[in-house]
């Protein structure tokens, strides 16, 4: 696989031709590009498809009788507009709440005096080494005992703080020229006008990022909501919701599928608007 | 800080302690209670019929169940799950990441194209490849692939499908980090490589990929740590009831259904959760061991 330009000078081989290797890359990204698209694709084709055309072989690969009522019945008899508002509510009050204890504990690392500094820091840090998985059990206990369980307290408030987060950010805010913070505190600047007056407005790339990074990671949770969600579709989510949507049943086939492609397209969207802050986010960390 | 008062400091703590309050409670609440309450309730056997206490058996209820064979197939499948999707889905990112590191016509489309299963769900992913593995949908009969059992239903294929399917939602991720890690990598050093002479494939594998170990270690923690997290494909497409019997129950599986279904058991969920812990944690031990000798950072 030829990755970078050389320049032989002696005899080269037949594929240092520039316009071939060019045409050889694009063969490469467009291979590369069906193996991505085409289980997608398929899935929008049987999504239209009448069920015993499903079963056809050679597959039909364009919906020659789209039947578009899937869609709303997915919609109405599938549950996903209350599925869709639920997970919507979850990884709003995630998405804010990860924000807010990130900034203020980021602020008090990066920038405020106290005694057990450090010490708080590597338990902070600490936090990335339990997975949450290792904790569902004790905390479904907690949560119940709470009177936390199908609801959405229960939901979103074991997630409310993130050791990443807090991580994330304080790096940010170490980055900031430390000159502003003297010039602050000689304009009379107190720690809170601060933070909300040159902290967060220069930090915000590092917050967006945490806020994508935050609403992917909540927005595809499976394991807590399904433990935690009772069976009268309360707090289900999306993700719940697909899984009771998903039908083995030839005739049903169809209308599951057109709730998954109802629960992905949103999301492709906001990867389209949101790709920068999204990889930004994702690869905090990888290069350093 | 020197321009600073004592007082101004004392204020300093009260508002640090404001501000880190939120965050202690909720770690205190929801990570390192639970996590330490796990080694208490690996000591308690759950009673047989629920609203009886729990009796206190010592090791005893840990060590059955660490030796029992339900608990070594789910150990096998785990890790031959965590093999399969870790180094191919890495290898397939870096193999995109490569294709698309180049500012040429259209690669702006490649590249959110190679992103987009970052943003799939387990539930999104479990349902498109379902179906198209469903042997009443005719793609793969088609394709001349009908094996019986089918593919989700078979004690030997039930897994690669299913890490199949993991692999094809790493790959965005996977891409990402990989071509952010090839983006950062200095010119002047691949630059020199090739004034020298060195070709394609040399510089490639010679100065490239040594130069790119940080970013592959890093795809290698996280990709460990998502391959140990999925069990979404596996609750969705197979199913509680026929997890073992078609060999994929993996350990998470395992400690789910413990915790939620019709017969909790807190005591057998919290040995599983504190094996989980270990095994995780011996994994990014022997990465940062084995991997990190060879890592090549850059500047440091």
């Amino acid at each position: 696989m030829p990755v970078v330009e050389h320049s032989h000078v002696d005899a080269p081989p037949w594929w240092s031709n520039k316009r071939l290797r060019l045409l050889l890359r694009y063969a490469l990204l467009s291979i590369g590009s069906l193996v991505i698209i085409i289980p997608i694709y398929l899935t929008v084709v049987n999504s239209l498809l009448i069920p015993s055309q499903l079963s056809q072989q050679p597959p039909p690969f364009f919906p020659t009788h789209p039947q578009w009522h899937t869609y709303p019945t997915a919609w109405n008899a599938g549950n996903m507009a209350l599925y869709l508002r639920n997970s919507i509510i979850q990884t709003a009050i995630i998405v804010i709440g990860q924000l807010a204890t990130s900034i203020l504990a980021a602020f008090a690392f990066a920038f405020l005096e106290f005694p057990f500094k450090r010490t708080l820091f590597v338990v902070f840090l600490a936090t990335l080494m339990i997975p949450f998985e290792v904790t569902v059990t004790q905390n479904l206990a907690t949560i119940t005992s709470l009177g936390w369980f199908n609801s959405f307290q229960g939901l979103t408030v074991p997630f409310l703080a993130t050791g990443f987060g807090i991580f994330l950010l304080r790096q940010a805010f170490l980055s900031l020229p430390p000159e502003l913070r003297e010039a602050s505190i000689l304009d009379g600047y107190g720690n809170v006008r601060f933070l909300t007056r040159v902290v967060i407005p220069l930090a915000r790339p590092a917050i967006a990022a945490l806020a994508v990074f935050s609403f992917l990671a909540s927005w595809n949770q499976y394991l807590w909501p399904l433990l935690v969600s009772g069976s009268n579709n309360k707090i289900t989510t999306v993700q719940i919701g697909l899984k009771q949507l998903a039908a083995t049943q030839l005739n049903q086939i169809n209308v599951s599928l057109a709730g998954t492609v109802i629960a992905f397209l949103p999301l492709i969207i906001l990867l389209v608007v949101f790709q920068k802050q999204l990889i930004r986010g994702l690869t905090a960390g990888s290069v350093k | 800080m020197t321009l600073l008062t004592p007082v101004a400091r004392r204020r300093s703590w009260g508002l640090a302690a404001l501000f880190l309050l939120p965050a202690i409670i909720l770690f205190a609440i929801f990570t390192f209670y639970p996590f330490l309450e796990n080694f208490k309730t690996a000591l308690y056997q759950t009673a047989p019929y629920p609203g009886l206490p729990s009796k206190y058996v010592g090791l005893s209820q840990a060590t059955s169940i660490l030796s029992s064979s339900a608990f070594l197939q789910s150990l096998t499948s785990t890790f031959l799950f965590v093999v399969m999707v870790v180094p191919l889905g890495l290898l397939l990112g870096l193999a995109l990441a490569v294709a698309a590191n180049k500012t040429i016509k259209g690669i702006g489309i490649f590249r959110i194209i190679f992103s987009s299963t970052v943003v799939t769900s387990v539930a999104v992913g479990a349902i498109i490849f379902g179906t198209l593995m469903n042997p009443i949908v005719g793609l793969l009969p088609w394709l001349g692939i009908n094996p019986n059992p089918p593919l989700l239903q078979s004690p030997t294929w039930a897994l690669p499908a299913v890490a199949a399917i993991a692999i094809w939602q790493f790959l965005g991720l996977s891409f990402i980090v990989m071509l952010a890690g090839l983006q950062a990598l200095p010119d002047d050093v691949l630059e020199a490589a090739r004034v020298d002479g060195a070709g394609a494939w040399t510089v490639f594998w010679r100065v490239t990929v040594p130069m790119l170990s940080p970013t592959i270690f890093f795809g290698v923690v996280v990709g460990t740590i998502y391959a140990f997290q999925s069990f979404g494909q596996i609750d969705i497409l197979i199913g509680q009831a026929n997890a073992q019997q078609f060999h994929v129950n993996v350990l998470l599986y395992y400690i789910y259904q413990s915790v939620g279904g019709t017969n909790p058991d807190p005591g057998q969920a919290a040995v599983l959760s504190i094996a989980l812990f270990v095994i995780i944690m011996v994994f990014t031990l022997l990465q940062l061991r084995f991997l990190e000798r060879r890592v090549h950072y850059a500047g440091r």
